[in-house]
């Protein structure tokens, strides 16, 4: 239970995938202009994140490493995670159109997110059990959503504040994403 | 010599890729029968109440996208000017939600029906008005007379302001044995069944922007 714990926090905070191991950096940057997308995004990939780190987990125990075949880990989890997005799509629209209609355009763009490969690859190079591989997705993706959701309310007052013209738009939001990663820093060694 | 074929490794690759893609591809092909859904039903019944004139004096570039704007709660019901206080009742019925008064920032209802009146003899054929109907109404090519086709014109207005020499003219239409038509019935609330209204439009947020407006 220490371990899960340890884990999951170990991966929203210590390494944080977006402000410490800088995974996940495309939607970060462009889809936190607004705080409500941000929320969006994040339900979206925590979604995502969490389901394609146990079906990788699942692919790579019972079909890649009894083969012998570990070398295909990349090219079978992209083939996964495209699957897992594409499922959760269609289930989404059917369950809940209210959902659906927040989330709608974000969920092909995860397949694009490299945070979710990046999970996949984690699990099996740290040979993580099912569990661990789940708590770990989710730890993730809990981190992805924190940094999303705080960094897009920082650049919704960014907006209207006073820059100097040479920092105006995505480059204050580079700084703003800088000293965001410097803080996160102040987690390490945390567990 | 060993063919390449015949290492086992490169075998198993193919088969675990080949199988892996095939048993993907056959659930997202379930999936996609399974999890089918037809359109959005509420905004298709919102499009078929509107009156189809794609005047956008609702703020919309014409009714489907208004259909879409009710649908998802970002816009009240009464902009519709020539939908006029029908329209906006029989939208009241299917959304379940108050009947207002038409939205005086839209426009005015006209009680009769118009259409537009090319006044052939000043028309100097610039095609300004063709590119204002929403309709397709207008006959007419450059430097020739255009003329409105009756039966097609909605009686939008969107041509007048353009003519650049005044030639237009909205004309009110009798109703007579010619142009009299049977009122559409009522739209069935068949489709409805089974679809709770509160799965697309939460009653209370259009409630609480009516109340913003009163």
């Amino acid at each position: 239970m220490t371990d899960l714990l340890i884990i999951f926090i170990g991966a929203v905070l210590v390494n944080n995938f977006v402000l410490v191991q800088f995974l996940g950096l495309c939607p970060f940057m462009g889809v936190s202009t607004k705080v409500e997308s941000a929320v969006g995004m994040s339900m979206a990939t925590a979604f995502v994140l969490t389901l394609a780190s146990i079906c990788s987990y699942l692919v790579n125990t019972y079909i890649l490493t009894p083969l012998g075949i570990e070398f295909l880990q990349t090219i079978s989890f992209i083939l996964v995670i495209a699957a897992v997005v594409s499922l959760s799509k269609m289930f989404i629209e059917k369950t809940s159109p209210v959902l659906y209609r927040v989330l709608g355009i974000y969920i092909p763009l995860i397949t694009t997110n490299c945070a979710v490969l990046g999970v996949a690859l984690q699990n099996t190079a740290r040979s993580f059990s099912f569990f661990e591989s789940a708590i770990y997705g989710f730890g993730a993706a809990m981190g992805f959503s924190l940094v999303l959701v705080l960094f897009s309310a920082m650049r919704e007052r960014i907006a209207v504040a006073d820059v100097p013209v040479p920092f105006k738009g995505a480059a204050v939001g580079m700084i703003t994403a800088g000293l965001m990663s410097l803080a996160f820093m102040g987690f390490s060694g945390l567990v | 010599m060993q063919s390449a074929f015949s290492d086992p490794i490169l075998i198993f690759a193919v088969i675990a890729l080949v199988g892996l893609a095939v048993l993907f591809g056959a659930v997202l092909g379930f999936a996609s029968e399974k999890f089918k859904v037809e359109g959005d039903p509420i905004v298709e019944q919102i499009d078929s109440i509107l009156p189809q004139t794609q005047c956008g004096q609702c703020g919309y570039p014409g009714c489907r996208p208004y259909a879409q704007a009710i649908a998802s709660g970002e816009a009240n019901i009464n902009r519709c000017p020539p939908g006029g206080q029908a329209t906006i009742n029989h939208l009241a019925d299917l959304l379940d939600v108050e009947a207002l008064p038409l939205d005086a920032e839209s426009g005015v209802e006209e009680e009769e029906t118009k259409v537009a009146y090319i006044i052939e003899d000043l028309c100097i054929g610039c095609t300004k008005c063709i590119q204002a109907c929403p309709v397709d109404a207008i006959l007419g090519a450059a430097k020739q007379m255009h003329t409105v086709i009756t039966s097609e014109c909605t009686g939008c207005d969107l041509c007048v302001e353009p003519c650049p020499v005044d030639c237009i003219e909205m004309i009110t239409v009798e109703e007579g044995l010619s142009n009299w038509h049977w009122t559409l019935p009522p739209s069935s609330s068949k489709q409805l069944e089974g679809f709770k209204i509160t799965d697309v439009i939460t009653t209370d947020r259009v409630k609480t922007k009516q109340d913003d407006a009163a």
